[in-house]
């Protein structure tokens, strides 16, 4: 009976190999975790990790480099971009990603990003955005929806005064040199697994030397909106989708033909 | 290799090509874009990457990326450009990653203008970033030194894994003078245990400048610290002129001890005893060879295209025992041999007082506008 049993057991869940057995510092709920391990399944499954480079940025996310079990490097705020540029124009054929939230690719990185996606530049973006700038407790970032209160848009945001939200996704794919330009979402399975695909998608564009590519991720912070983790996941289907859809901005169309 | 006439700015990016650079990301500015225009033809022809990045803050993180992977690298800038890449120097020195960066000053500050100066001396040798940190500073004076300095400028930068800077101003960027370049060295094929490379050996490793625990962060920085000692007994530079027998000592770096050595050979010419130490190494600082200069002559003349800023370091080292007089010139202007002539004249008949500071004594000379 034992061997019978045994014969039916079949591994489900286990961690991707390209992740660290390590406790991460995230807040219980952040999906950052999620995005990482998507990240991690992919790496995996393309049997890249020992030959990816990641570059972490500054944010919630800038330890990033001690959870991916592959060779990573840390950036200036918003910077990742161009050091990515730097590592891959070196070593061409390794992979290199780069993992940025809202604030640091949007904001103070938004010259970087534009820059390396109009160049083509053959790296992948994993781009994080949670409506705020996490790290540092929750100030109003570029994504912050309009009406949204955060510590420095204590009101709400005003669009008169502090202007409107940026669709990075949209924005990156009005330039020739970007291949993929999408966005997804991390609140509900369905939508990590559509979310894990478009990752995978990502990683290929860049596997097979076709330029830049970049997910967006809509993301929950509940510590710093002030709700529990269930009820952030339900603000971003209500609040945050209608305003950042989920889709595909950009797809080169030579990837129709791809099966991977 | 026979003598060419080459431009400052196209004999350095030569020079980095030919000491084996892998990797250039540069932005345009005067008075140092030629350097960038080079290296955007002879880098692709030799297979070699170049990036002409978005702005300086794209090029230092370019920078900063390609050196993690271990690669020779290096970026070129002017006086704005570098402010905006103080940023990424910092990182870079707290990583401590290897890297060589050209800056070829012009007027400042703010957009100031595009003609030869000094005044960045402090930005670099006491600065360069936020955070304790000591870039080796080299400043060559003739196209020839510039060469030959560019070429160790990579040595040292990968001894010490340290940010080294080739200090010009924008007079040797645009001089053309005859140099002879050294032959083409092969790249490197040997890849530092630190650098990122995938982890294709089996490997895992992360480069960040981070240490999240302040006695950890301290550890580092002692590390640093007791580098860059090494760094201060190892690597001081600097040219003497005619200082056997000098009573007097003039004193300046890059252009401005260049034009300073026309005046001194013209003094010399005149019978005054005077020579020139000219610092090549600004950082580490000849500090002792001018503590030991001052035991034994009558004063010093400290010149520089700037309101004197290498002339605090030299005060220092005179530490009081001799007079010290400074003449500058500033916002793109050059001084003449005529004019340094004639305060060393001033300096020898016995005008210097020990009391107050030599730069009030110069701003008190210098001709106000109204
Ligand atoms: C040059 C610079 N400016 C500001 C900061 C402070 N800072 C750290 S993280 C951060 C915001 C990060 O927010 P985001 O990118 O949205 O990532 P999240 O934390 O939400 O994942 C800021 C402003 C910094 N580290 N460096
Ligand atoms: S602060 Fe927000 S983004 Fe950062 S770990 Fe916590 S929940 Fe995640």
């Amino acid at each position: 009976m034992d061997t019978a049993q045994h014969e039916l057991e079949q591994v489900v869940y286990q961690r991707p190999e390209s992740l660290m057995e390590v406790d991460t510092h995230y807040c219980p709920g952040c999906t950052h975790g999620v995005a990482h391990r998507l990240v991690a399944e992919v790496l995996d499954e393309m049997q890249v990790r020992q030959r990816t480079i990641g570059v972490a940025s500054v944010g919630c996310s800038v330890f990033a480099y001690n959870y991916f079990n592959t060779d990573f490097v840390q950036a200036p705020h918003g910077r990742a971009p161009a050091m990515a540029t730097g590592i891959k124009r070196c070593l061409p054929d390794r992979i290199v990603f780069t993992y940025q939230g809202d604030g640091d690719m949007a904001s103070i990185g938004m010259g970087e990003v534009v820059a390396a996606a109009a160049r083509g530049e053959n790296i992948t973006v994993v781009f994080i955005n949670n409506a705020n700038y996490g790290m540092t407790g929750g100030q109003m970032a570029p994504t912050t929806l309009p009406g949204q209160k955060t510590t420095s848009s204590p009101n709400g945001r005003d669009v008169e005064t502090q202007g409107f939200p940026m669709q990075a996704a949209e924005l990156l794919a009005t330039l020739e040199g970007t291949s993929y330009s999408v966005r997804r979402s991390l609140h509900d399975p369905k939508n990590v697994r559509m979310a894990k695909k478009a990752l995978r998608t990502a990683f290929e564009v860049q596997a097979r030397g076709m330029g830049f590519s970049i997910v967006e991720l809509l993301s929950v912070c509940p510590t710093n909106w002030g709700m529990t983790p269930l009820q952030s996941l339900k603000w971003l289907e209500e609040a945050m989708i209608p305003f950042y859809p989920i889709g595909d901005y950009k797809v080169n169309p030579a990837l129709a033909g791809l099966r991977f | 290799m026979a003598k060419e006439m080459m431009k400052g700015n196209t004999a350095i990016a030569e020079a980095a090509i030919r000491a084996g650079l892998d990797a250039y990301f540069g932005y345009p500015i005067t008075p140092q874009t030629e350097l960038l225009e080079w290296m955007s033809v002879r880098m692709p022809e030799l297979g070699r990457a170049f990036v002409q990045a978005e702005s300086e803050l794209g090029a230092i993180n370019m920078v900063y990326g390609a050196a993690c992977t271990g690669k020779r690298v290096m970026t070129s800038s002017s006086s704005p450009g570098i402010s905006l890449m103080m940023e990424g120097l910092s990182y870079i020195a707290g990583t401590e990653v290897p890297m060589v960066l050209v800056n070829v000053m012009r007027g400042g500050p703010g957009l100031g203008n595009i003609a030869p100066a000094q005044a960045d001396y402090n930005q670099i040798v006491h600065g360069g970033g936020h955070g304790d940190m000591h870039p080796i500073v080299l400043a060559p004076a003739s196209v020839q030194e510039a060469i030959d300095l560019t070429v160790l400028a990579f040595d040292l930068a990968e001894k010490y894994r340290a940010i080294v800077v080739v200090l010009i101003d924008g007079s040797l960027g645009q001089m053309m003078e005859p140099g002879e370049l050294p032959p083409m060295a092969p790249l490197k094929t040997a890849i530092p245990d630190w650098a990122v490379r995938g982890g294709d050996d089996g490997k895992r490793r992360t480069l960040s400048s981070i240490y999240l625990n302040p006695p950890d962060e301290e550890v580092t920085n002692l590390r640093l610290e007791r580098r860059w000692q090494e760094v201060q007994a190892n690597e001081v530079r600097y040219k003497e002129y005619y200082l056997e027998d000098a009573r007097y000592v003039v004193t300046g770096f890059g252009s401005a001890g260049r034009i300073a050595l026309s005046a001194v050979r013209a003094a010399r010419a005149e019978g005054i005893p005077v020579g020139l130490l000219r610092p090549i190494s600004l950082n580490p600082f000849p500090r002792q060879v001018i503590a030991d200069l001052s035991e034994r002559v009558e004063g010093f003349l400290v010149t520089e295209m700037n309101a004197g800023q290498m002339l605090d370091d030299v005060m220092a080292a005179v530490a009081g025992r001799k007079p010290v007089e400074f003449y500058g010139r500033m916002g793109g202007v050059v001084p003449f041999p005529d004019e340094i002539l004639g305060e060393i004249k001033r300096m020898v008949n016995g005008q210097v007082p020990m009391s107050g500071h030599p730069r009030d004594r110069w701003l008190e000379r210098m001709p106000r506008a109204n």
